[in-house]
């Protein structure tokens, strides 16, 4: 289940890698596809604004030259057309030529007569006229200047049109065009190409994840190394910490199944010897054997809600959130439980707690066992009367277990908290159990146990950080 | 004026055609046939290169396209050009090909879109200058040359230059008094062109003209006459006549000046007229004239001039070429026409023939 899961997991990231960088390169390309199809449009209508602007100044030149030419002779208008007119037509070198001067009643003095001619002469008596016509079926772009005499035999205006083809000019837009777009092209194939490496090199952190992580054995639990972008470290803590937990969870499991083995084999063969002498015991001595045997059976049961109760408290400090809890609820729910009664029927307990909430995060199941399990050995292996209470002590809630006996002695305490006892176990009785669920529950909410001797007696303090405003951030 | 088609030749000559000066027609025409063809496509030219010149090349060209009947007609440039006007509007059959030295003319032809476009490996290896929208091609290369009578001129006295051709009528006005001849600008298109190249090139032309006028120089026509009259002595010097026309015939009395302050040479314009119906033979023409073989065929004749094949011939700066390009369409503005042939007019008006 887990193998197959890590390793489909490892194929899908290299499969999605891959197609990432396709998808990326394939929306930079149709976005360098767009912007090209926009600057050739641009550059062309760029190119042809600039070719109609260039030949229209030649045009209007070569009008101007014509004009010039103009004089009165006899009281008629004359033109002595210049060869340099010509000249600047010609440097549109395959353009046909029309030109024409018309007199002020429109009449064709000299020039060609037909297409290409306006009769609307007058628009152009202060500024000079541009306008597209035909030249023999071709389409072609005219100017018309006038030139205004006032001779004593002759007052009027003088038209002169010069028309050109548009060969040049299409050919003139054509080029410019085409150097925009072989140079838009060419800085387009370059940035695809740096997009293409920025992207290959962006996505190289993901790759090397998806390698190690197909690379991985299943069974390998340890974290993965978070270097890398932040996206990537983001990913890889996260999957250190489902990891990490997975790894606790395992292991809590392989603690459980070893410590019921162990803790029970002994009082199970105690409870079996018991049993078999009681058989084979005369019959004087049988009650005496089953008490025992129920005695044993009792202290097998207690060991078993131990051992359940601290599994799920390790289950339940990895999976349930922490909450803010009142450690003084969790006193008087210990306290109102009468679960101690049934140990030591005759046991006094009392309850020592303030007016104000001592709020702590953690949860409140685990606490109120581990809470328990203190009163439990309280009541087991010290001397009533037995205090269950709560203090505030700087920045750490206390909630103790305070009985007025001297407490084990000094090697036993050195010992104490971890996962079990042997002796203890031994013996048929948990108190190294119990409280190493109370030292697990301290430090799954960041907090510890103490044990310490006082006056009064020996007392079992659960200490965890206090949740209030200033560190509620 | 029309040579006899040679004995050997390869054509079968079908007709020889003149028709008088008189109304707008073809002076000459001629049919060349490839020996035993059938031919089944009329190909006519229009030309204003007499039909001696072109013949070996047309024959030439029938031998290598023997399904053509080539129709040459030889015109004179002014009426050629009004014929192809008048082609151009449709109100007359077109010619396939038409070839003109009046330049000029040609340029406002093609200007007036009459022509249609052809481009080959060949005519894209024309200079620039001789070929205009791969509609109009300049095919020769002919100088304008100074002719004059090696007996009636005295050695030192032969104009190399337009100055010394201006010098010589100061100098001596009785001695050239109606010996001078040129063209008649009016009538002759090519004519026209020279005299107004000269005007555009040197302020050298108004003393020319002013020459002119006070040795009562002759206006006449056409290449060939005027080459045969100064051989025979009728006149003693000529001015501005195509060098091409020099040495078609033996002229043992003539000699020619490439003029050293400037050689003007002019390429004769060849266009296939948009209402062509033999475009493709046109365009085969074209290419054949265009090639090594018709280069030869063409140099043979003359027609293409090779600058340093001549020993009176100057240093490139001072070959004036005519270009084929819109410029020229000055020299076709009515206004500006009327004016310079008034002014030629004006000169010639005392030196008229009786």
């Amino acid at each position: 289940m887990v193998e197959r899961g890590t390793l489909s997991t490892g194929a899908e990231g290299a499969i999605s890698e891959r197609s990432l960088l396709s998808r990326v390169m394939a929306g930079v390309l149709s976005l360098l596809a767009i912007g090209g199809i926009l600057i050739t449009i641009a550059a062309f209508a760029y190119g042809r604004n600039a070719a109609r602007q260039s030949f229209d100044r030649i045009l209007l030149g070569a009008a101007n030259d014509i004009s010039e030419t103009i004089y009165i002779l006899e009281g008629r208008p004359v033109a002595e057309i210049s060869v340099s007119a010509f000249g600047l037509l010609a440097l549109a070198e395959d353009d046909r030529i029309f030109y024409s001067i018309q007199g002020p009643d429109g009449t064709v003095l000299t020039g060609y007569e037909g297409e290409g001619q306006t009769s609307a002469l007058r628009a152009a008596q202060v500024t000079p006229m541009f306008y597209d016509s035909r030249m023999q079926g071709e389409a072609a772009r005219f100017v018309t200047v006038a030139r205004r005499f006032s001779e004593r035999d002759f007052s009027g205006a003088v038209y002169v049109t010069v028309g050109q083809t548009l060969r040049a000019r299409n050919a003139m837009a054509l080029d410019l065009t085409r150097g925009a777009v072989v140079v838009t092209g060419l800085g387009g194939i370059a940035l695809l190409l740096g997009a293409f490496f920025v992207i290959r090199s962006a996505m190289k952190p993901l790759e090397r994840l998806t390698r190690e992580l197909s690379d991985r054995d299943p069974y390998d639990l340890t974290p993965m190394s978070a270097q890398g972008p932040a996206e990537v470290a983001v990913m890889v803590r996260a999957l250190n910490r489902f990891m990490s937990r997975l790894d606790r969870q395992v292991g809590a499991m392989k603690h459980l199944i070893s410590d019921t083995a162990h803790q029970l084999r002994t009082p199970v063969a105690a409870i079996r010897a018991q049993a078999e002498l009681a058989i084979e015991d005369d019959e004087t001595r049988r009650s005496q054997r089953l008490e025992r045997l129920v005695k044993r059976t009792r202290s097998l049961g207690t060991l078993l809600d131990q051992m359940l109760s601290r599994a799920m408290v390790m289950h339940r400090t990895d999976n349930a959130p922490p909450a803010a809890i009142d450690l003084r609820d969790i006193a008087l729910h210990v306290f109102e439980e009468s679960d101690h009664e049934v140990l030591a029927p005759d046991a006094e307990v009392d309850l020592s707690i303030g007016d104000r909430a001592v709020i702590v995060m953690a949860d409140e199941i685990s606490l109120g066992e581990a809470v328990k399990n203190m009163l439990a050995n309280a009541m087991r292996h010290g001397e009533p009367p037995v205090t269950i209470g709560v203090s505030v002590e700087r920045a750490f809630g206390h909630i103790w277990v305070l009985d007025r006996g001297d407490g084990p002695p000094e090697e036993v305490m050195k010992t104490i908290g971890q996962r079990f006892e042997r002796s203890a176990a031994s013996k048929g009785e948990s108190a190294g159990l119990g409280l190493s669920i109370v030292d697990a529950v301290a430090k799954a909410f960041g907090g510890k146990v103490s044990m310490e001797k006082t006056g009064q007696g020996f007392r079992v303090t659960l200490s965890l950080p206090l949740q209030d405003e200033e560190q509620s951030s | 004026m029309i040579r006899a088609t040679l004995a050997n030749s390869l054509m079968s000559l079908a007709a020889i055609i003149a028709f008088t000066a008189s109304g707008r027609a073809q002076e000459a025409t001629e049919i060349f046939v490839a020996p035993d063809s059938t031919p089944d496509t009329v190909f006519v030219i229009r030309s204003t290169t007499d039909i001696s010149i072109f013949s070996d090349l047309l024959e030439a060209f029938v031998r290598v396209r023997p399904t053509v009947e080539l129709r040459y007609e030889q015109w004179g440039s002014n009426d050629l050009y009004a014929d192809s006007r008048e082609a151009c509007d449709g109100q007359r059959a077109s010619a396939d090909v038409v070839i003109s030295s009046g330049v000029h003319q040609m340029v406002d032809l093609v200007n007036r879109a009459c022509a249609s476009a052809y481009t080959s490996e060949l005519t894209a290896q024309l200079p620039r200058q001789r070929m205009w929208r791969d509609e109009l091609w300049g095919i020769t290369r002919e100088a304008a040359v100074i002719i004059y009578n090696k007996n009636l001129v005295a050695n030192e006295e032969v104009p190399r230059t337009r100055f010394t051709l201006l010098d010589l009528m100061r100098r001596s006005p009785d001695d050239y008094r109606g010996q001078i001849a040129t063209y008649d600008i009016e009538a002759s298109g090519l004519g026209f062109l020279f005299a107004f190249m000269d005007s555009q090139q040197a302020t050298t032309f108004g003393g020319l003209l002013e020459g002119f006028a006070r040795v009562d120089a002759v206006a006449t026509c056409c290449s060939a006459e005027i080459i045969s009259s100064v051989d025979e002595g009728r006149y003693k010097i000529a001015y501005n006549v195509l060098g091409s026309y020099v040495n078609t015939a033996p002229h043992d009395n003539l000699g020619v000046i490439y003029p050293e302050d400037y050689t003007m040479f002019l390429s004769r314009a060849l266009m296939i007229p948009k209402a062509a119906r033999e475009k493709e033979l046109a365009a085969a023409f074209l290419d054949f004239l265009l090639s090594p073989e018709g280069r030869t065929l063409l140099t043979q004749v003359d027609l293409i001039q090779e600058s340093n094949s001549d020993e009176n011939a100057g240093s490139d700066s001072t070959e004036r070429y005519i270009p084929i390009d819109p410029t020229l369409l000055v020299a076709m503005d009515a206004l500006r026409r009327d004016r310079f042939n008034a002014k030629w007019r004006d000169t010639f008006s005392k030196g008229q023939m009786p």
